[in-house]
């Protein structure tokens, strides 16, 4: 067997491992028409960003997180383009409101059954996920350790463009990474994105003690 | 404890699982992740020949005997698949097909189902309450779920509605959408994995999905009360942001049999006990 | 009138190990509801389990259990077919009453 052709065979095994084959486009079409009824609480606005997917989305959603070369390159390039910066250019904000931010869990919750009271602190909630900074012990695991993130990159200009970019859309890196577009979905403002970056990066920060 | 996006929210724990939870942060900390998994599995046998649940069990073994509602009947008669009045075992086999009402419904559609046809109930009174403790349903499935235990999941979708709702169910699984594009794979998809201190079971891999549904419905510790399947699914999709998904809705039933699958020959050993 | 309690009693020798499972909001006073007001507090005040004639347990309870509590404990001098009774009362003043046959 030839390298070339032993590859493909591998590459075929492992897409049959994951199940990473595009869904049959009949099984989305019977699937969207199942959740367009079964939400019948929700308002046309609610349907429009709560529940209808954007281009990114959709792509992710029918390669069930592992698109190919195509579909990545696409979902790339959306990405890269959705980039925004704070007015004043500055990617490193406060490494003391990033790290409020990094702990609050709360907000966007909608519907009847439990929503968040009004008025309710919308967070980044980076600890659900991530290590950050080491005294912190509850911590999940859902995506890397990034304790002593900041002391590995340094605060050079690429380091810290990097890591803005990285947390307003890391799928402008990683195609369909699990980790929610903070800044393209406007969860998050550039501002804020720049105080998480400086929680990451700054050397007084709890992240990198 | 610290809130976080998949927190309940409801600031009361028993005091014993107070002590569980330090324990485990206090085991975390030393960074040997599996002793503290070792402590929640410790805390759990303790509390397993007192939960909760059996207060539900019970009640719902009486609302399955006594005659309700405008015909006064009682539920004895009730067909989950297996046939009228058969419990053994049914649970672990649904969802699935139901040629009389020409749905694929779970254990919850089919008791409200019954509740409708044989006790004249409408929907309403039927499901009355079931976001809330101590409702009707909730204790209808608690007694229904308690009565296949040691009965192995067996719900293969083979019938084409109960497949084509098992393709459904994983298209839903992956489906990325909302402010925070999470899908049920944003969690779920990976082994071993944590939100904060919370484990996560993966329901790509059979055994872990195995252990995740063999135990529901389940008695939640910080809610005081049952959860049933459907009450578990619709509050993950209130958490991913998501509008409230309709209580019997045919995309809960879907996500149902594609995790039933993905489950399969797991014993059953419901009711569980949770945070 | 409270809602009914699982109870077990089994005898070990002339150990008796007894299992109660109580059905209750145990409602501490601290808490709010969705809008902002206290929810009253409701809880177990005190729980007596008798032997025939002979109390084997009395517990004074605070707003500190939790809901639906549960409750184990050991005693000697129990038979295999005694009766086994158990009776609470909240701050309210309900009450509930059952009973077990020791197995």
């Amino acid at each position: 067997m030839s390298r070339r052709s032993r590859i493909t065979v591998a590459a075929f095994l492992a897409l049959v491992a994951t199940g990473a084959c595009a869904a049959d486009p009949t099984v989305i079409e019977r699937t969207e028409e199942i959740v367009g009824r079964s939400f019948s609480s929700a308002t046309a606005d609610e349907r429009k960003t709560r529940l209808d997917q954007d281009e990114v989305q959709a792509l992710c959603s029918m390669h069930h997180n592992q698109p190919p070369e195509a579909a990545a390159l696409r979902i790339l390039e959306l990405s890269r383009s959705s980039l925004r910066y704070p007015p004043e250019g500055r990617l490193m904000g406060d490494w003391k409101e990033g790290e409020k931010l990094a702990s609050v869990g709360t907000g966007g919750h909608i519907g009847k059954i439990q929503p968040d009271r009004p008025g309710v602190r919308r967070g980044g909630n980076c600890y659900a996920c991530h290590v950050l900074a080491p005294k912190e012990i509850a911590a999940g695991n859902l995506g890397p350790s990034l304790a002593g993130y900041g002391k590995q990159r340094g605060t050079s200009p690429e380091s810290v463009r990097l890591t803005y970019e990285k947390i307003f859309n890391a799928q402008a890196f990683y195609p369909c990474s699990h980790m929610p577009r903070f800044g393209s979905n406007a969860w998050l403002t550039p501002q804020e994105v720049a105080d998480a970056v400086a929680f990451l990066l700054d050397a007084a920060s709890p992240v990198n003690k | 404890m610290q809130p976080s996006f998949f927190d309940g929210l409801r600031p009361r724990i028993a005091a014993a699982c107070a002590g569980a939870l330090l324990a485990a942060v206090a085991l975390t900390a030393t960074g040997d992740d599996n002793h503290a998994i070792d402590e929640i599995a410790k805390y759990r046998e303790m509390l397993k020949d007192g939960n909760p649940a059996e207060l539900m069990e019970m009640r719902g073994e009486e609302l399955w005997t006594t005659p309700r509602g405008p015909r006064a009947a009682s539920l004895e008669q009730c067909d989950l698949g297996l046939g009228p009045g058969v419990l053994p075992g049914a649970y672990a086999h649904l969802p699935r097909w139901f040629e009389d009402t020409s749905k694929v419904q779970d254990a919850e559609s089919r008791l409200v189902t019954c509740m409708t046809v044989l006790q004249g109930l409408s929907v309403e009174e039927a499901t009355r309450n079931w976001t809330k403790p101590n409702s009707d349903i909730e204790a209808l499935v608690t007694f229904v779920a308690t009565k296949s235990q040691g009965a192995a999941i067996d719900a293969p979708a083979l019938h084409p509605r109960e497949a084509e709702f098992a393709a459904v169910g994983a298209e839903l699984f992956f489906r990325r959408a909302g402010p925070l594009d999470f899908s049920c794979a944003t969690c779920h998809s990976q082994d071993q994995r944590r939100i904060r201190l919370q484990d996560l079971p993966n329901f790509l891999d059979p055994k872990s999905a195995q252990s995740s549904m063999i135990t529901w419905p389940a008695y939640r510790v910080s809610q005081s009360a049952v959860w049933t399947m459907e009450r578990r699914l619709i509050d993950c999709i209130r958490q991913m942001r998501a509008p409230d998904a309709d209580y019997l809705s045919d995309a809960v039933i879907a996500l149902e049999v594609y995790l039933q699958k993905q489950a399969a020959g797991g014993v059953m050993q419901a009711p569980g006990i949770k945070r | 009138m409270g809602s009914p309690m699982k109870l077990r009693a089994r005898a070990d020798g002339d150990v008796v190990e007894v299992k109660i499972l109580m059905a209750h909001v145990m409602e501490t006073g601290q808490r709010k509801n969705p809008a902002g007001e206290p929810i009253p507090a409701h809880f177990i005040q005190t729980v007596t389990v008798t032997y025939g004639p002979r109390t084997v347990l009395s517990a004074q309870w605070g707003p500190a259990v939790s809901a639906n509590p549960f409750l184990s404990f050991k005693f000697k001098g129990g038979e295999k077919g005694g009766t086994i009774r158990v009776n609470w009362v909240d701050n309210k003043g309900d009450t509930r009453t059952d009973a077990t046959i020791i197995l």
